[in-house]
């Protein structure tokens, strides 16, 4: 299958983000640089159906990547277009076409995951009919109607995940970008949202996921990109990422080049 | 009104209404108050009042003739007797209350007295206990008595001495300078906390826990969110307000003791408390808005809370100069500007002088104070450096 033929609906291009780091954060992080680049001219596109993988070690720029395509904070420069619309001239139809989940987003605790998802569908503008029908399915689909009535705080952390999971796509988006998937999860509930994913693929939709976890790249996506220091190292299908090898042997040959090279 | 701000009201309502501990924190400082005033006020009267059934003795030595009409019309016990040595221990010993000794031929003596001649005049000797109140009272009332006694001996003119009150301000107007004194400033620093108790939370707090990012993710407008909430807080803050205030209105007569047990709040018409409820809400949204802008800025609750304080002292200081402002402002430009004209309205209310036009300009101003805030919460909520603050 040629990807020329299938329809882009991500494209990101030339993303560069910086950050300016506190004295308190300079300290704490024993470095004397005053100005982060988080995300440096990061560039790739994702095709309408697939799960894309963003693969990094720790603070690779995975989750500022995926805050700039969710419209939550703005690239110094580049852009990104979510089904055709700029994430930056356009953040509310960008808003209405994507679910951005991550555990930094919280639900609040004094509320049951049933009157959470009628705010949020409410927050989408999701007809009340189409609402009632989508969370009798999700909330079946997960066993949340069982818990329902049950305030957010009373909740196991598998089911609080799997809450923030419904809540984010009350609106049937297109796109459902998710930073970490399985954070923090025990493997049963971890294997209920990677299935989850993949149901996702089926219907059409798709993917972005960011990970630092091989396994979880190789069961789930169709092409790969590496990020390192903010930079895209390498951005493939999983096949020619890993041209024969495991991702995980793969992965450190790339690793030793860059950082090699830099230092 | 636009549906967006209908949800977030919604929202910020049902978290407010579905916690107990919240709706106790904004009722429980009226109920404190009522019954914190009216500790004090009673704990006054038994310190400083005298219990009315009480009946004090008065023993009399050399008791005149001229007297003897005079001194049962206090309505004390008077007692005759000649002991004084014995009738001071009783005195000290609180066992009687005044002890008076007039000289032995005191009529005569007060007949031949000249206050030309230079001479000591007849003195009458009053021995009382100042640790009593009963004693205390006893001898402030003998003393009158004795004054006007002497008085009407030299009288050559009377000044208001008719049956009739000769205070030509009616108990209305009284009433209505007191409320107009002390409302002001205690109906601030209700509003003020009212306020204070709520919009750090709802702000700063949302911040803290994370869970105003997963709002911003959906395509509502940022200006819906801060409306809704600005228009929630203040209908919560009212309330927190209104209960302060019905606690104190209804402890106010027993803080000012037995002389204003008739002072009620039922002065004032209807057009007067509707005026009051407008300047009340439109002061209430500026105070939320002002709020919620400092506690957009900080990462915590308790931080929220401290840049507050400037607001509280600036409220008080308010507060505090609307009693000794001498009454309302008659200028139109007193009322434009936000906090200082609430406290103008409420002097005028409450010592009905109120300019309705006053009132109007007041919630005008108000309310585009509330816009301005509202416009540069919005803006806050779509600055990341505001939001994903390190
Ligand atoms: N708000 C911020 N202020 C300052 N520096 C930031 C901020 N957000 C991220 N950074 C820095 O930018 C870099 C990239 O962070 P990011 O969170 O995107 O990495 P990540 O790939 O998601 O890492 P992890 O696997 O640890 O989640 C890190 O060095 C981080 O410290
Ligand atoms: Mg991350």
């Amino acid at each position: 299958m040629a990807l020329s033929e299938q329809q882009e609906l991500l494209q990101v291009k030339g993303l560069t983000k910086t950050f300016q780091l506190s004295a308190k954060q300079q300290k704490l992080e024993k470095t004397k640089e005053k100005v982060r680049t988080a995300v440096n001219d990061l560039s790739f596109t994702a095709y309408k159906g697939e799960i894309f993988g963003l693969l990094g070690p720790n603070g690779a720029g995975k989750t500022t990547t995926l805050r700039m395509l969710s419209t939550l904070i703005r690239p110094d420069s580049g852009d990104a277009l979510v089904d055709g619309f700029s994430v930056v001239k356009e953040p509310d139809k960008v808003r209405s076409r994507i679910g951005f989940l991550t555990s930094e987003l919280k639900l609040e605790d004094c509320f049951t995951p049933n009157y959470l998802f009628d705010f949020f569908s409410d927050l989408h503008g999701v007809d009340p009919a189409v609402r009632k029908e989508r969370k009798a399915a999700l909330f079946a689909r997960f066993g949340i109607d069982k818990f329902a009535e049950v305030k957010v705080v009373n909740l196991s952390t598998g089911m609080k995940q799997k809450v923030s999971l419904v809540v984010s796509i009350v609106h049937d988006p297109d796109i459902i970008i998710f930073d970490e998937p399985t954070n923090g999860l025990d493997v049963i509930t971890a294997k209920v949202v990677t299935d989850f994913l993949k149901e996702l693929k089926s219907e059409g939709k798709t993917i972005i996921v960011s990970t630092h976890i091989f396994s979880l790249i190789e069961k789930l996506c169709d092409r790969v990109g590496i990020i390192i220091s903010g930079k895209m190292i390498l951005c493939d299908t999983l096949e020619n990422v890993c041209g024969g090898m495991n991702l995980e042997d793969r992965f450190f040959e790339i690793y030793k080049e860059t950082v090699g090279d830099g230092e | 009104m636009r549906n967006g701000i209908i949800t977030i009201m919604k929202k910020e309502l049902a978290r407010f209404f579905g916690d107990k501990r919240l709706v106790v924190s904004i009722l429980l400082p009226g109920v404190l108050i009522y019954v914190m005033y009216s500790f004090m006020g009673s704990a006054m009267k038994n310190n400083f009042g005298v219990d009315e059934r009480y009946t004090p003795t008065v023993q009399a030595v050399n008791l005149p003739v001229s007297m003897e009409a005079l001194l049962p019309q206090t309505g004390f016990a008077v007692i005759t007797g000649t002991d004084v040595a014995a009738a001071k221990e009783a005195v000290t010993a609180q066992e009687l209350d005044l002890l008076l000794v007039f000289p032995a031929d005191f009529d005569a003596q007060v007949a031949a007295y000249q206050a030309a001649s230079g001479q000591t005049a007849p003195n009458v000797a009053l021995y009382h206990n100042s640790a009593s109140t009963n004693s205390t009272f006893t001898y402030q009332t003998v003393v009158a008595l004795l004054d006007a006694y002497e008085a009407g001996m030299v009288n050559k003119f009377d000044v208001n001495a008719g049956g009739e009150s000769y205070d030509l301000a009616t108990a209305q107007d009284s009433m209505g300078s007191l409320f107009a004194m002390l409302m002001p400033m205690l109906l601030m620093t209700f509003l003020y906390s009212g306020c204070a108790a709520v919009a750090p939370e709802s702000i700063a707090g949302e911040k803290e826990r994370g869970t105003i990012a997963t709002m911003l993710i959906t395509p509502i407008r940022r200006s819906d969110i801060a409306l809704g909430k600005i228009l929630a807080l203040g209908i919560i803050s009212t309330i927190s307000a209104a209960a302060s205030a019905v606690g104190s209105i209804l402890a106010m007569p027993k803080l000012m003791g037995a002389a204003m047990e008739d002072m009620n709040a039922s002065i004032y018409g209807i057009t007067d408390y509707l005026l009051l409820a407008a300047v009340i809400f439109s002061t209430v949204l500026v105070l939320v808005t002002l709020i919620s802008i400092l506690s957009a800025f900080a990462k915590t609750i308790k931080e929220a809370q401290t840049y507050a304080m400037p607001v509280m002292i600036l409220v008080m200081a308010l507060g505090i100069s609307g009693m000794f402002g001498g009454g309302a402002s008659s200028e139109l430009w007193a009322y434009s500007i936000p906090l200082y004209n609430s406290v103008q309205c409420m002097t005028g209310v409450f010592s009905f002088s109120i300019l309705p036009v006053g009132v109007a300009v007041t919630v005008a101003a108000n309310a585009a104070v509330t816009l301005l805030g509202v416009f540069v919460l919005a803006k806050m909520f779509n600055s990341e450096k505001i939001i994903f603050a390190r």
